[in-house]
């Protein structure tokens, strides 16, 4: 969709905003653009719609080269949200959202529609605000209406400049929210110029982090939260940041993947040769399709050896567990509150597709907050 | 005869009366004409100056000038280049009536929210379109009431231009400064403050009605 290759911005008192810079953004993609101030990423983005045009380099957009292109008619396919808002004072919402479209030369029905289209997707209702003036709305409001303008053209490609940088926190939690929304809905590509990392995590598929006019990283949220590039990077997230991001890691991504299984109809004995065999201290009891239906340990088999005779026997009737997706934190409390030793997760089918252990925690342990630290979800061998 | 007897005997005077009707129609000419006309090239030149930042400065500065001559000089000065009569008088008053007009439409535009051009730049307006749907209009207030400040202006210094023989309210008050007779200068004196007073009023309610509701204080 967007690819920058070898793009420098130099301006003319000699600084360079944007240092070579190699870059490509895939259709649908929502990319924020992330770093200190002067860091080059606004330039960035304004080289896109030729705001501001590079001085080396070859930017294109759906493949044709920016600079061979109409700046006017580049724009018009473009949407674009600014940190102010921008909605035009002397003109209605109706008339600020329609904006784009009267330049292409929509008829008025038209653009009569489209605004019923999209006010509601913000929460706002069309005979209710189409004729209001900007000024008559809330900030969270008006920068409503300014995505929506953005919008209203139906561009496949959407910049925004720190769109909710001029927002009280809570609205522009709001908006962020909405935003996500929108975009599960509408699936644009957006590149978002922040210097707000909670923003940037929240939102983005994909985070590039610049500095001094280069990329120091570019992945996608986890990838930052657990590998930081060096420790500008891991400054720039944060310490907090990261350890959180540990501990919100789905529980999939630490359980041990196979457990050791077996049929209800399993004899003691060899089920007790089963973990000798796999050196495990229990077994994951599951039907013909894999249902979880129980966890029988070695101690339990110990006590019942007597009374009992397979597993079935003797395996506790509603066992604890969790559904794939779960924080990994959330886990680890239950096993704690509830004294467990073993939690098996599962999927909506209460199908199993894995095991937490005390050791998992180990493995978080290893995690939290440490730039480069264990790449996590390998822990193999000892199991339940 | 007292003051007030020859005062009221001029006021009630027919000739009189006919006077001030045909001379308030003068005036008005006399000051609207030029009004228009530096409107006219005020307004352009301003929106010129705002994409030729550097020329601005000496052009504000030269027009500034003009303002400053006094006005009797300056009607004096028409004299030998366009005679006498009324050219010379409304060339006079259009050189007055540029500054404030100019001023007013280089600061307004002056005063758009950058901001707001951005965003329409980056929309994909092109520069006209820039102009007549977001520069202007903005501006629309600032350069309005710079053009009510020049009519208002022009209205008074057209009673100068009896003097060079251009008609006008100026020629009863000159008959009263030349005969000693305040009710001819009440005669063209009051009409006069009237005409600027009405003009101010209406073009104040031009204003709001054509500023759109979005922008009006």
């Amino acid at each position: 969709m967007i690819r920058f290759e070898e793009v420098t911005k130099e301006y003319p008192d000699g600084t360079r905003a944007v240092k070579n810079l190699n870059l490509e953004i895939r259709k649908g993609e929502f990319v924020c653009l992330i770093g200190p101030s002067g860091c080059g990423k606004t330039t960035t983005l304004k080289m896109v719609n030729r705001l501001v045009e590079p001085t080396r380099g070859t930017i294109y957009v759906d493949g044709q080269d920016i600079m061979k292109v109409d700046p006017v008619q580049l724009r018009r396919r473009i949407g674009y949200v600014i940190q102010q808002i921008g909605l035009f004072p002397h003109m209605t919402i109706e008339e600020n959202i329609t904006l784009v479209p009267r330049l292409l030369g929509w008829d008025k029905e038209r653009c009569r529609r489209r605004v019923e289209e999209l006010l509601p997707l913000v929460g706002l209702d069309p005979d209710q605000y189409r004729h209001r003036y900007p000024r008559e709305l809330s900030g969270g409001q008006q920068q409503r209406v300014g995505v929506l303008r953005a919008l209203a053209a139906e561009p496949d490609l959407i910049l925004m400049d720190e769109p909710f940088g001029a927002l009280d926190p809570i609205t522009r939690e709001a908006l962020q929210d909405e935003l996500k929304k929108l975009q599960s809905k509408l699936h644009k590509t957006i590149l978002f110029v922040t210097h707000d990392m909670d923003e940037a995590l929240k939102l983005a598929d994909r985070i590039v982090l610049m500095k001094d006019g280069e990329v120091v990283q570019d992945g996608s949220p986890e990838d930052l939260l657990r590998h930081p590039a060096n420790d500008f990077v891991a400054a720039f997230i944060g310490r907090e940041r990261m350890a959180a991001a540990v501990g919100a890691t789905p529980v999939e991504e630490l359980m041990i993947r196979r457990p050791v299984t077996a049929g209800p109809n399993k004899g003691l004995a060899e089920a007790v040769q089963l973990m000798r065999q796999k050196r495990v201290d229990s077994v994951v009891v599951v039907d013909e399709e894999n249902r979880l239906l129980g966890v029988v340990t070695a101690r339990e088999i110990q006590q019942h050896r007597d009374r009992a005779r397979t597993l079935g026997e003797i395996m506790s009737g509603e066992p604890a567990c969790v559904e794939v997706g779960a924080p990994v934190t959330e886990a680890l409390q239950r096993m704690f509150v509830e004294r467990l030793d073993h939690l098996p997760v599962v999927d909506r089918e209460r199908r199993l597709v894995g095991l937490i252990t005390r050791t998992t925690l180990v493995d978080l342990l290893s995690r939290e907050g440490w730039p480069n630290g264990s790449t996590g979800g390998s822990s193999q061998g000892v199991s339940a | 005869m007292n003051e007030w007897e020859r005062v009221l005997r001029v006021l009630s005077d027919p000739a009189v009366h006919r006077a001030v009707w045909v001379q308030t129609g003068q005036h008005i000419y006399l000051s609207v004409v030029p009004v228009l006309a530096a409107t006219l090239v005020a307004v352009p030149l301003g929106i010129v100056l705002t994409r030729a930042r550097r020329l601005a400065e000496p052009v504000m500065n030269l027009v500034g000038v003009l303002q400053t001559l006094p006005s009797l000089a300056l009607l004096a000065f028409m004299i030998p280049l366009l005679g006498i009569g009324r050219l010379p008088a409304m060339a006079a008053l259009f050189l007055y009536a540029l500054l404030p007009i100019l001023r007013n439409t280089y600061t307004g535009l002056r005063a758009v929210d950058p901001a707001l051009i951005e965003a329409g730049r980056g929309m994909g307006m092109t520069s006209w379109q820039l102009l007549f749907l977001v520069e202007l209009p903005l501006a629309f207030r600032v350069i309005m009431s710079g053009i009510r400040v020049a009519t208002v202006l022009i209205i008074g210094w057209a009673t100068l231009a009896a003097y060079v023989g251009a008609g006008g309210l100026g020629d009863l008050i000159l008959t009263g400064f030349a005969t000693v007779s305040a009710g001819h200068i009440i005669a063209g004196g009051v009409p006069v403050t009237l005409l600027a007073i009405l003009a101010d009023w209406a073009l104040g309610r031009l204003e709001r009605a054509v500023t759109p509701r979005g922008i009006r204080v």
